[in-house]
């Protein structure tokens, strides 16, 4: 589809009008260089940080909690499961100034989710604004596992930052083009294309393989493979990494219930709590923490690819920047290719 | 209440049901078999599983267990779920009455391959305590058609007379032309004038020949492991055996991550696995 341009001045006018249809999310900064994502506040264009916010869009697909259904809770009450949908008047959501890999995880995720009803109907009320990558951070590794800086999976409208402000607009598909059904914006110049082609052809994908040359290995060589325990002797099962990991999709399911109404909900969980796998027994098969730490990277890295294809990770640098004990999964990677 | 077909669909919601009956099975009352029928009958219409596929009970403000179906799909009408009292929903359960709504969603699962690649064996089902259940569906499944399938042998042993599940149909087998059944307790009972020793070594006495025959296992992690030597010896392989995988789940549909053994999801993939194919898996069940 063919790309426009808007001017700093008149992007600020046009978000405004999408706020009219919208409800747009932003990253939100909330103290030095800490973002988050949140509701657009003020007026005006948002300043997009380079690399990625601290948290991620997936409470945007896959909230925290999200409510499955509601029932009669009495007891003995005939219609216990003659069950309501909830109903929840919601105005479609704008997720504005979104990184390739943040994008590219809600591809990933809808893989598992495909017949997943809640987890789809959020994808279809929501359209994503792409803000591409000129600058990474030093923990962003997106080209390891598939990605790339100006990768536009996932994204309905595809942004580059110009030098004087302006934005460079790419629909990817009939959501964003609707985003541009105002006047605000003209055709790109010649220079305008030249440069964002120039960025383009910078983009190294060296390790686009990544996939394959996992996916080729051994499930039990690497489920194997001795490094294991040097990596879990550090981790204290925080599970920091897996809430903060934007393909880390794994949820629990609990009832609530007050003065006779009730509710199930699903919630974010982690394959780190020892919780997550014992049985009413008391059995737990991943009792030990090497059992966990192993099953999160074996899971991103081996068995979702066996399964799905890529790898279930977008090199976002989520998990290297905030673990506490500086597990960094770009060294765990490395270790599994060389098995 | 009316619910438009888009909202059936979805895979998280349980069928309304009523208990129809219960029966306490063993001597402890640690185990319950409950008769659940469907309230609506476009849903018993449209219920159809295969033996050894589960579903997931549902109570209402206590949550979800998954529990293998102990009725057979020609059976129609209600369902079986014979269930041992060990948490949080099995425990309300097990205080539930006659009459008492619950939920169901399923059924999940694969099953035992009972028309495909079991049609025309010789079938041996060796089940030890409380892990009959889908092994009675199949059974009685099998008996149904009873002429797709060679010879039938059943060992099943429990820990006392008394805690045997389906006492009375056991007998009922046992005294069945068509059916090979060997009924053991761990140690000798006041009135057990059957068989006594573990399921393993009858299993060895028994020596069931793999001669185009399918063993489908069911039971306690040590009994599985023990009754193999004996199996092996007779020149059974690994790709003859059916083994049937409980882990922890929550969506049931290969989701939310917590029954996987590698990259197979027990609740989707699962829970009947060759042993050949569990032979491949880390040992994460």
């Amino acid at each position: 589809m063919k790309p426009l341009v808007v001017e700093k001045a008149q992007a600020e006018k046009w978000l405004e009008e999408l706020c009219r249809v919208f409800d747009v999310f932003c990253p939100v900064k909330v103290k030095g260089d800490l973002y988050q994502w949140g509701r657009l506040g003020k007026k005006g264009l948002p300043r997009i940080p380079e690399g990625v916010p601290k948290t991620t869009i997936k409470t945007f697909f896959f909230p925290q909690p999200e409510v499955l259904f509601e029932f009669g809770a009495r007891p003995g009450l005939k219609d216990a499961f003659r069950l309501k949908e909830p109903v929840c008047e919601k105005r479609p959501r704008l997720l504005f100034g979104v990184r390739p890999c943040d994008a590219r995880s809600v591809v990933l995720n809808s893989m598992p989710y495909e017949e997943d009803p809640y987890f789809q109907k959020n994808r279809d009320e929501t359209t994503m604004v792409g803000f591409l990558c000129k600058d990474g951070c030093s923990t962003c590794f997106c080209t390891w596992t598939g990605g790339s800086p100006l990768g536009m999976e996932g994204m309905d409208l595809a942004v580059v930052e110009l030098e004087d402000g302006a934005l460079f607009l790419e629909p990817i598909t009939e959501k964003g083009l609707g985003l541009l059904e105002f006047d605000f914006f003209r055709e790109p110049t010649e220079e305008e294309e030249v440069f964002v082609k120039g960025l383009r052809e910078k983009v190294n994908k060296d390790a686009e393989e990544t996939s394959s040359r996992l996916r080729s290995k051994g499930l039990m060589d690497l489920y194997n493979a001795p490094f294991w325990q040097e990596v879990s002797d550090a981790c204290i099962n925080c599970g920091t990494c897996t809430f903060l990991c934007p393909t880390c999709y794994c949820f629990d399911i609990q009832d609530e219930t007050l003065r006779g109404k009730g509710r199930r909900i699903r919630y974010w969980d982690s394959c780190m709590f020892p919780l997550f796998t014992q049985h009413a027994s008391g059995h737990n098969p991943r009792g030990d923490k090497l059992k966990r730490v192993r099953n999160r990277f074996m899971h991103k890295l081996k068995y979702f690819p066996d399964r799905f294809g890529p790898v279930s990770c977008v090199g976002c640098g989520r998990c290297v920047r905030d673990c506490p004990v500086n597990i960094d999964i770009r060294q765990v990677l490395a270790r599994m290719l060389e098995v | 209440m009316a619910m438009d077909n888009e909202i059936k669909m979805n895979p998280y919601l349980p069928y309304p049901a009523v208990i129809d009956d219960i029966i306490v099975e063993t001597e402890d009352g640690n185990l319950k078999t409950f008769r659940l029928v469907l309230e609506d009958e476009k849903d018993r219409e449209n219920w159809n599983h295969t033996p050894g596929q589960f579903a997931m009970l549902s109570i209402a403000g206590k949550g979800e267990i998954p529990i293998g179906i102990a009725s057979s799909p020609t059976e129609k009408g209600s369902l079986l779920f014979t269930v041992n009292r060990a948490g949080v929903v099995t425990t309300a359960l097990h205080k539930m009455n006659k009459g008492d709504p619950i939920g169901v969603r399923g059924p999940l699962g694969n099953g035992f391959p009972v028309d495909s690649e079991l049609r025309g064996k010789n079938i041996v089902i060796i089940a030890g305590g409380f892990a009959f259940t889908t092994l009675r569906a199949t059974l009685i499944y099998m008996l149904e058609h009873r002429d797709r399938y060679g010879k039938i042998t059943v060992i099943y042993g429990a820990r006392t007379p008394g805690m045997l599940l389906y006492k009375e149909e056991l007998k009922a087998w046992q005294s069945r032309g068509d059916l090979d059944v060997h009924i053991t307790v761990d140690r000798e009972a006041p009135g057990w004038d059957g068989l006594v020793g573990f399921v393993p070594s009858i299993a060895g006495q028994v020596r069931p020949s793999p001669e185009n025959a399918a063993a489908l296992i069911c039971g306690p992690p040590i009994m599985i492991k023990f009754t193999m030597p004996p199996l092996e010896e007779a020149g059974w392989k690994d790709s003859q055996v059916y083994l049937s995988l409980e882990n922890r789940m929550k969506c049931g549909i290969g989701i939310c991550g917590h029954c996987n053994v590698g990259p197979v999801y027990v609740c989707k993939d699962g829970p009947v696995f060759t042993r050949e194919e569990v032979q491949k898996l880390p040992v994460e069940f």
